[in-house]
């Protein structure tokens, strides 16, 4: 847990052209990327940081990619840094997904591509529960211990995924149940 | 896509802006209140449009996020497009950057550390959430279990054992796809 990231970004320019980087990366969603690029490849980020990070960027309102960007981007350069993340991360991808919208019409009932999007779905599916499976290693040094980490990981992943509850009330109710936890292990 | 009056984009503007400080977990969490808004009690896109304006920005690389600027784009073009994506970005934005400088300053208070302790299982509990809701319909679809699978094991493989970019894997996604494997 005190480990500390390896590298930081010299320029809300270099900031620019990272955030621009992984988002031309995401298909199907940016965040697996962005732990690639932001902890594995550039060292800006641990892995217990990048979890840190997102966990904010969820419970807060607003798209987690574009939160994460523009914390990131403001604990950095401030102001700058975070419009630099949050610029590169949906200036270029906007223009593209305007020009699919124009050209849409024509391909949308070709049998090959709607075959490639749900290959490209798939592999999306994938990487988000990689990114989950490498990002659990973070839990280990976690005050909250083995057990109630997997309970609390355990219920969340229930409430969603099974039961099909929806984000905002299961958040509501969990998470001040875990951050209460955590404050009673915290203070023993 | 012609232009809306002023009353109406602000009127769209104002209610993206609402819905934004309502979109925990995402913007694509709002979107059943952005349906009933811009095609059921204005009419101003189809019901068709409305689907595949979600389903471009998915395809597309990017954040899933730009879903609101193609649905602004086709109800009044550039200016609705600017409406639907400021009107999303701007309030939550603002609050995360107060809400996470706040909160740097109190890095050490037993408030924030509880929060970075507690939220983490939860945090990686939605992520796997995440990964099934999206990896189980591909699973209850009996043509495309066996490729979809295959891919997404292929996916989790590469990405563990090896550096590959994870651009690569999208690709052999749209390949294997293509060709009707899945």
């Amino acid at each position: 847990m005190t480990e500390s990231a390896t590298s930081a970004p010299r320029s809300p320019a270099e900031l620019f052209l990272a955030f621009n980087r992984l988002a031309l990366q995401g298909f199907g969603g940016v965040l697996a990327v962005a732990q690639v690029e932001l902890v594995e490849r550039r060292g800006w980020l641990t892995r217990a940081e990048f979890v840190e990070l997102l966990s904010a960027s969820q419970v807060l309102p607003g798209p987690n990619v574009v939160n994460l960007s523009l914390m990131l981007g403001d604990r950095w350069f401030g102001w700058r840094g975070a419009l630099a993340a949050l610029a590169g991360l949906v200036v270029v991808p906007l223009a593209i997904v305007i020009a699919l919208t124009l050209v849409h019409d024509r391909f949308a009932d070709v049998p090959q591509v709607a075959g490639a999007l749900r290959g490209m779905g798939a592999v999306a599916a994938g990487l988000v529960l990689v990114t989950a499976l490498k990002l659990l290693s973070t839990l280990r040094g976690n005050r909250l211990g083995p057990w109630l980490c997997a309970g609390v990981a355990a219920t969340t992943f229930g409430a969603i995924a099974l039961a099909r509850w929806p984000l905002a009330g299961v958040i509501a109710v969990l998470a001040p149940l875990a951050c209460a936890l955590a404050a009673w292990r915290l203070r023993r | 896509m012609n232009g809306l009056a002023w009353p109406d984009l602000l009127g769209l503007t104002g209610h993206f802006m609402l819905l934004s400080l309502l979109a925990i977990g995402g913007a694509i969490t709002t979107a059943s209140d952005m349906h009933r808004y811009v095609v059921t009690e204005h009419g101003w896109i189809s019901d068709a449009q409305f689907t595949s304006s979600i389903a471009i920005a998915q395809a597309a690389p990017g954040p899933n996020v730009l879903f609101v600027a193609v649905i602004g784009w086709n109800v009044a073009g550039p200016v609705g497009m600017l409406a639907t994506l400021a009107g999303t970005m701007l309030p939550s934005s603002l609050l995360v950057l107060a809400v996470s400088r706040w909160a740097a300053q109190r890095r050490e208070s037993l408030g924030v550390r509880a929060f970075a302790t507690g939220m983490a299982p939860l945090t990686l509990g939605l992520l796997l959430a995440t990964g099934w809701v999206l990896a189980e319909p591909f699973a209850r679809e009996p043509g495309q279990r066996f490729g979809a699978l295959a891919l997404i094991a292929v996916t989790i493989a590469a990405m563990l054992r090896t550096k590959l970019s994870p651009i690569w894997l999208v690709a052999l996604g749209a390949v294997v796809g293509a060709l009707g494997g899945i």
